[in-house]
């Protein structure tokens, strides 16, 4: 089996149970993608397959050979930092860290499916999908940060989007809803 | 040495004549780039050569029984090292006590508790041995129910005894108004991103561990004592923690498995435990009844306050989660009756999970003081600063600082809190009942000992050291910025080495006192410093100033470099509680204020916009000060709405033990957060003067939501948490 991995070419045989994400972090020494949960859940261990996040512990290794995979070791390196790694350590965008990896591999992922127009469940329609807030935390909910970074986590991501900062919303009491 | 308990009120003069300017700015982490790049090493991570996987076979039942354990199949699996079911000092249930019971007990105290340890080659191995472990038990009928079982009113574990001050039921009888209602909430699991793990290694008769833990120095003693071997024989690493939020503040069975482990096999080993495994190997927060009663005088001035509850434990556990702490000092009130009953239960461990006591016990007090307001016709705001005490109402101990007031303008001010509310179930934005609410926030202040080193170099640098651990809380970054703003370095010449038993002992993270400890170990390590670069300078301490590595005295200015000779300095700090600590109370304080939606058709809650305003003494860093406070509101958010972890009665399980189920709050729960200061130093709490941050945020803030909900659509819930199904049948006509 072979696969690219951040640029760089690996062969090896695996068991067949082993999950992409165990590749990397136990066959490969790649830990920065984190296993949280083991099943899909937290989005700790999301990685660009051919440019698509996915949640490298729910697909095997063995069914990625030949494929293009980017890491987080991939996106950018400390000194060497990734618009989208600045940002967030700008804008706090992590607390303890562990899910940051995954958080930022999928924002990256997430920028180019928004920027092909793919739509979400907060978008208004299948052809209507302007990012923004909303949009950013619906297609970003596949990602749990624990320590509960998420506006943090999601004013980076408007940084990298060139989205600016987001205006305060307040809104005198009496006129709620008005 | 600067050894220094708080027995006064102190503001080392070092602190207060700081001349960088960093401290309390909202600096980027300086372990950022090592986080965000996935360099930041973790439990599970970078394991020695030979590294074997393990993994842990609990109890098939809930109660009764182990009549023999059969691994033959297991052992047959090619890739399998070792199973290990006899070794004498293996816990069952967890370690977190140092009374913890032995595996050569055959009783089961709760369902899941570890038996056997098989050691493999790879996780899939040692995963697929696992499941053939048989385990022959005994089943037999399990005390599965809380509810169900006989409440002991005085149990005698925990740390906060029963209160009762001047006779609550006569001061009820007599009060123009009242209220007397009952308000529960579920179990809640820390459910920290990073699974509980350890990887540990021997060198002869030395071990060291590589751990997911808060508190390294203590789970230090604790891992020596259930190996029986010396401390001095054990070092505990952690250098970067993902979460913790109380799980991790003792030792998991999961440490001691591996040190075992590795010992019977030769080799290093690692064990993380899976997801759903965390729910019965990591202790929870306990589900809890409270009643609250609160009676007033026609004007709204409170005459009784009783918190009252019940909170469950097993046979083996000594914690007690003290629901009625937080109200303790919240409001006035001549009569006062604060208790907590227990039950006990064949069900893991109940622990402390972030803010224990308060978490959980504002829901109740501060839905209370919402209901009683609008039976007194006042605004919820108006009634709480009528019933602000001016010293603590229950010990009499005057306040070291209590800015709630101030929390309560600033708060009402930004947030646009109107004199009056509009009427539950008044205020319509198309399908969307909307509400606003609010709740006070309150967390005990605690400061404990701790020690740190600070070395000063002559490339002019320092060096931080202690065993403290940065959980996400800062600690880093925090401990860099008191270093610096005393010894005139900018934030780029300090480095901190944290997470390492062989560094000077120190608070470890836990009850919010981490940073405020720990930097005040720093902040009088600097001082020693200080006091020697004084004497080299024939000037005395408080004449010193320090800025951008130069060091200026009675108009001389040299650089920190030449004063040290080549050679580098070294400061040692110690401090912990004294006789100030014990004359005054102490706590943070803040304000939650929050707009829902509910829609009326569905009953689908959502967040629109919340806004704190804390009282947390100095702030070390406004950033991560503020990342900590809005990632308690998002907790107390998710209280409201979501965390529920379900204990299924009749067997002992948890229904929902992952993520998938037990719902934390993702990134659309979640709207824009604002956190706001209200700054007072606080000499009194510890020598750097801040309070506990991290569990601030999480006290009241469910309540604020769980209020604005009953102003949006007129129901009450008291049964946290507020699902749809809960609140549809009473909504409004759509």
């Amino acid at each position: 089996m072979q696969w690219t991995i951040n640029g760089q070419r690996y062969v090896a045989e695996v068991d067949v149970r082993t999950s992409l994400l165990d590749l990397a972090r136990e066959h490969l020494g790649l830990t920065g993608s984190k296993k949280g949960c083991d099943h899909g859940q937290c989005g700790a261990c999301t990685m660009l397959v051919n440019g698509r996040r996915v949640n490298s512990c729910l697909t095997l290794a063995v069914m990625h050979d030949g494929d293009e995979i980017m890491t987080i070791e991939g996106l950018g390196q400390v000194g060497n930092l990734h618009a989208m790694q600045s940002a967030f350590v700008k804008h706090d965008g992590y607390q303890c860290g562990y899910c940051t990896p995954g958080q930022i591999c999928s924002a990256v992922g997430m920028l180019d499916e928004a920027k092909k127009g793919w739509a979400s469940h907060a978008s208004a329609s299948l052809t209507d999908a302007e990012l923004n807030d909303a949009e950013i935390s619906e297609r970003m909910s596949g990602n749990i940060c624990r320590c509960a970074a998420y506006p943090n986590i999601v004013d980076a991501i408007r940084e990298v989007a060139g989205l600016g900062d987001r205006e305060p919303v307040l809104v005198a009491a009496g006129e709620v809803g008005a | 040495m600067s050894d220094v308990m708080m027995d006064d009120p102190l503001r080392p003069s070092g602190l207060a004549q700081g001349q960088q300017q960093i401290l309390g700015r909202p600096l980027d982490r300086i372990d950022g780039p090592a986080k965000v790049a996935g360099a930041a090493i973790y439990a599970f991570e970078h394991a020695p050569d030979r590294v074997a996987v393990a993994a842990i076979v609990g109890t098939p039942v809930g109660a009764g029984r182990i009549i023999r354990i059969d691994t033959r199949a297991a052992e047959a699996i090619h890739g399998v090292v070792a199973v290990i079911t006899d070794d004498p000092r293996m816990p069952a249930g967890q370690a977190n006590s140092r009374a913890m019971p032995a595996f050569q007990t055959d009783t089961i105290f709760h369902y899941g508790q570890p038996v056997a340890i098989v050691v493999a080659e790879t996780q899939a191995i040692a995963n697929e041995a696992a499941r053939l472990v048989h385990v022959e038990v005994e089943a037999a009928p399990g005390r599965f129910d809380p509810r169900a079982q006989p409440v002991e009113a005085k149990p005698g574990i925990g740390f906060l005894p029963p209160i009762e001050i001047g006779d609550v039921d006569s001061a009820m009888a007599d009060a123009a108004v009242t209220l007397d209602a009952t308000y529960t909430t579920p179990v809640h699991f820390p459910a920290a991103l990073e699974p509980h793990a350890t990887t540990a290694w021997w060198d002869g008769d030395a071990v060291t561990l590589r751990i997911s833990n808060q508190v390294i120095g203590a789970a230090r003693n604790t891992i020596a004592q259930a190996l029986k071997v010396d401390k001095d024989k054990v070092r505990v690493l952690a250098p970067y923690v993902g979460g913790g939020f109380g799980g991790k503040t003792g030792v998991g069975a999961e440490a001691i498995l591996a040190a075992i482990a590795a010992q019977h096999v030769g080799r290093p080993v690692k064990i993380a435990l899976p997801r759903r495994q965390t729910a019965y190997m990591v202790h929870h927060r306990s589900d809890t009844v409270q009643r609250i009663r609160i009676g007033c005088d026609a004007a709204g001035h409170i005459a009784a306050m009783a918190h009252e509850s019940v909170v469950a434990q097993n046979d083996q556990g000594q914690f007690l989660e003290p629901v009625p702490f937080g109200t303790l000092p919240l409001y006035a009130g001549k009569a006062r009756r604060f208790t907590t009953g227990l039950v006990r239960v064949d069900l893991p461990e109940t622990g402390a999970v972030r803010a224990p006591g308060e978490a959980v016990g504002t829901f109740a007090v501060e839905c209370g003081m919402d209901e009683m307001a609008e039976r007194l016709g006042l605004n919820p705001l108006a009634f709480r600063r009528l019933n602000e005490p001016t010293v603590d109402p229950t010990s009499g101990k005057p306040f070291s600082t209590r800015r709630m007031l101030d929390c309560y303008d600033e708060g009402a001010r930004r947030f646009g809190w109107p004199d009056v509310l509009p009427d539950p179930a008044s205020v319509r934005d198309g399908e969307w009942l909307v509400g606003i609410g609010m709740a006070a926030a309150l967390r005990g202040n605690f400061t404990v000992k701790a020690e740190a080193r600070v070395h000063v170099t002559p490339d002019g640098r320092a060096m931080v050291e202690c065993d403290m651990t940065d959980i996400g809380t800062g600690t880093y970054t925090v401990l860099a910025q008191v270093a610096g703003e005393m010894l005139g370095l900018p934030i780029g010449r300090v480095d901190v080495r944290l997470g390492d038993t062989d560094l000077p002992p120190s608070a470890g993270s836990g009850g919010s006192f981490g940073a405020g400890s720990a930097g005040s170990a720093v902040a009088l390590a600097c001082e020693d410093i200080l006091a020697e670069l004084a004497r080299r300078m024939n000037a005395s301490p408080e004449e010193l100033r320090l800025k951008d590595g130069c060091v200026m005295a009675g108009g001389r200015q040299v650089p920190l470099a030449d004063l040290l000779r080549g050679e580098p300095l070294t400061g040692y700090g110690k401090t912990g509680p004294g006789k100030e600590s014990q004359r005054t109370s102490q706590a943070s304080h803040g304000v939650h204020f929050c707009e829902v939606a509910v829609n009326a058709v569905t009953g689908e809650v959502r967040v629109r916009r919340m806004l704190g305003v804390f009282d947390i003494g100095r702030v070390l860093n406004a950033k991560t000060a503020r990342s900590q406070l809005i990632g308690g509101m998002a907790w107390g958010i998710a209280y409201a709405l979501s965390e529920d972890a379900v204990v299924d009665t009749r067997t002992g399980t948890f229904v929902n033990p992952d993520f998938g189920e037990y719902h934390v709050a993702v990134s659309a729960d979640i709207p824009a957060l604002e956190a706001h200061f209200i700054e007072e130093i606080d000499d009194s709490a510890n020598p750097v003067g801040a309070k506990g941050v991290g569990e601030l945020g999480i006290s009241g803030a469910g309540a604020a939501v769980v209020n604005a909900i009953y102003n949006a659509t007129g129901v009450r819930v008291r049964a946290m948490p507020v699902t749809l199904d809960k609140l549809l049948a009473d909504l409004p006509p759509i």
